[in-house]
């Protein structure tokens, strides 16, 4: 692991406009953390925090109102072709192309990458056969349960074979004994690989079981809590950590509480 | 009951035609056969005009004038909705106009293409597209902007050249409403087609029902009608066969049978 910062954001704040014009609304809020090479960090935080927001300003989808964000000493919002191929998305939703089989969905970045075609599609089939999904390659989406189309979206992001790999809730609609495999297996690519990933989940457990650290949001976004996971942590350690994890949760207003 | 529903459709359209061609029968018994020519008489004129080199060209004519003004309509309209589709700016200044133009009869266009050009040919290609533009720009617009925001992040998230992204998600997002604005445009364009043939056509159907109001030829007018209606039919099949095919992936509900 190198020292330097691989992604950077400082004091990054993303203000939306509202829906009546009546002003703006506050997502992310002087958020500022740093994440080295090779890492993988779990963010947590209540429903409507910013989580999905920070993602979409680190894959430089949408632009900061205030701030810094920097991957490898590039702005991903400005230097657009500057990080073709290098990130890779795995979105809350599956988004999936409707009139694309399985197998033309997960194919969609090689083709943008411009990869050769036999290849591509050995990749493609490959990353299906690993998610469980040999034989339904033909499929549309339409065809293909919740779970299977998350996975399809997972092969998408991964077969591109990014150097930084976000993953939204890549989990949430599998069940459990399908998402802990997929965990390992994820955990394992992203290390075997040397990537980078910034995982984003709503459990506590798993993001202690991937992430080598752990970052809690407040809402707007900003760092509330953050834990730094070793091989080495022992089951106290954890319990510890689990606990401060959840008293911070749990000192967040909640989405339906009025605000003050 | 028929249980094939496409079975029992084909039965119960040719029920109602088999009606309508004995009224119309019934009544060529009881009045002049220039009012009410016999359904053989109209029969063998529309069989005439697909057997007779001569009158099948000037049905051609008309088609090749049909898909020309569609055509045109379409690349014009696809650039209007691209110009406009970029900045609601220009949306604001060009709005108005493609509504205000939308308003006026194909008759008016008529009018004013025979003042303004000479070529006949022009002429016809001027007021089909003027006639159609409109409706394919905004269609075009409503395609366009009906592209899911969701799809279109995630496509970027690859970041795509502008060409890959009009190739990968674009035009598989607007062909289905392409397709759509085809099919209605076809309808009015047959419908104006004839009108546009007045402005001094020497051939085209519209030219023949001309002619055969001066010979005050009704079978001929009706074969001549019924020529463009199955024209306009069989072309409008071949669209929805094409639509069948690039939108196989869609999901159909049980329930909507
Ligand atoms: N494009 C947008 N326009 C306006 N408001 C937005 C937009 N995107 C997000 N927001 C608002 O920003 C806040 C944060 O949204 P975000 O999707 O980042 O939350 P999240 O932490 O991912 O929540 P969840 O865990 O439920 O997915 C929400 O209040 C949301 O309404
Ligand atoms: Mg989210």
């Amino acid at each position: 692991m190198s020292t330097d910062p691989f992604i950077r954001f400082r004091d990054v704040s993303k203000e939306f406009p509202r829906p009546d014009g009546s002003g703006t609304f506050l997502a992310v809020d002087r958020l500022s953390f740093e994440i080295a090479r090779g890492e993988i960090v779990a963010v947590l935080g209540k429903t409507g925090c910013g989580k999905s927001t920070m993602f979409n300003l680190l894959a430089g989808l949408i632009e900061p109102t205030s701030g810094m964000v920097d991957v490898t000493g590039h702005d991903p919002f400005r230097e657009f072709a500057y990080f073709r191929g290098k990130i890779g998305i795995v979105f809350q939703n599956d988004r999936l192309m409707p009139w694309r089989s399985a197998l033309d969905n997960v194919l969609l970045g090689l083709q943008i990458l411009d990869a050769d075609k036999m290849e591509a599609e050995a990749t493609a089939r490959g990353w299906l056969t690993r998610l469980g999904l040999a034989g339904h390659e033909s499929d549309y989406p339409h065809a293909l349960s919740g779970g299977m189309r998350q996975r399809v979206s997972i092969a998408r992001a991964f077969a591109v074979e990014p150097e930084i790999l976000l993953c939204d809730e890549p989990f949430s609609s599998l069940d459990e004994m399908t998402a802990r495999d997929l965990r390992s297996e994820f955990t394992r690519l992203v290390k075997q690989n040397g990537k980078t990933a910034v995982f984003i989940t709503h459990h506590i457990n798993e993001a202690l079981e991937i992430g080598d650290r752990v970052m809690v949001f407040h809402r707007p976004a900003r760092i509330a809590y953050e834990a730094r996971m070793d091989q080495t942590s022992g089951e106290a350690e954890r319990r510890n950590v689990q606990d401060r994890i959840l008293e911070v949760l749990s000192l967040e207003r909640s989405v339906d509480a009025p605000q003050v | 009951m028929i249980r094939n529903r496409r079975l029992r459709q084909a039965f119960q359209a040719a029920v109602s035609t088999a009606v309508l061609l004995a009224a119309w029968q019934f009544a060529s018994y009881f009045f002049p056969h220039y009012l009410f020519p016999p359904v053989q008489a109209i029969f063998w004129r529309t069989v005439q005009i697909f057997i007779d080199i001569p009158l099948l060209i000037e049905v051609l004519a008309t088609a090749a004038r049909i898909f020309g003004g569609l055509f045109g309509a379409f690349l014009l309209g696809c650039v209007l909705a691209v110009v406009i589709g970029r900045s609601p700016f220009i949306e604001s200044y060009f709005t108005p106009v493609l509504v205000f133009l939308q308003g006026i009869p194909a008759l008016s266009w008529v009018v004013i293409a025979i003042i303004w050009f000479h070529g006949i040919e022009f002429r016809i290609l001027f007021i089909m597209v003027m006639t159609t533009l409109p409706a394919f720009t905004f269609q075009i617009l409503d395609a366009y902007r009906s592209m899911s925001k969701d799809l279109f992040e995630m496509t970027m998230s690859f970041r795509p050249s502008a060409w890959t992204l009009f190739r990968v998600l674009i035009v598989p997002t607007i062909v289905p409403g392409i397709l759509t604005a085809w099919k209605v445009n076809l309808g009015n364009a047959s419908r104006v087609v004839v009108v546009a043939e007045l402005v001094g056509a020497t051939g085209g159907v519209g030219y023949q029902l001309l002619l055969q109001q001066q010979l005050f030829d009704l079978a001929g007018a009706l074969a001549w009608t019924l020529v463009l209606v199955l024209f306009v039919l069989v072309v409008q099949s071949a669209l929805v066969a094409i639509e069948a095919w690039a939108l196989r992936y869609r999901p159909v509900s049980e329930r909507a049978a």
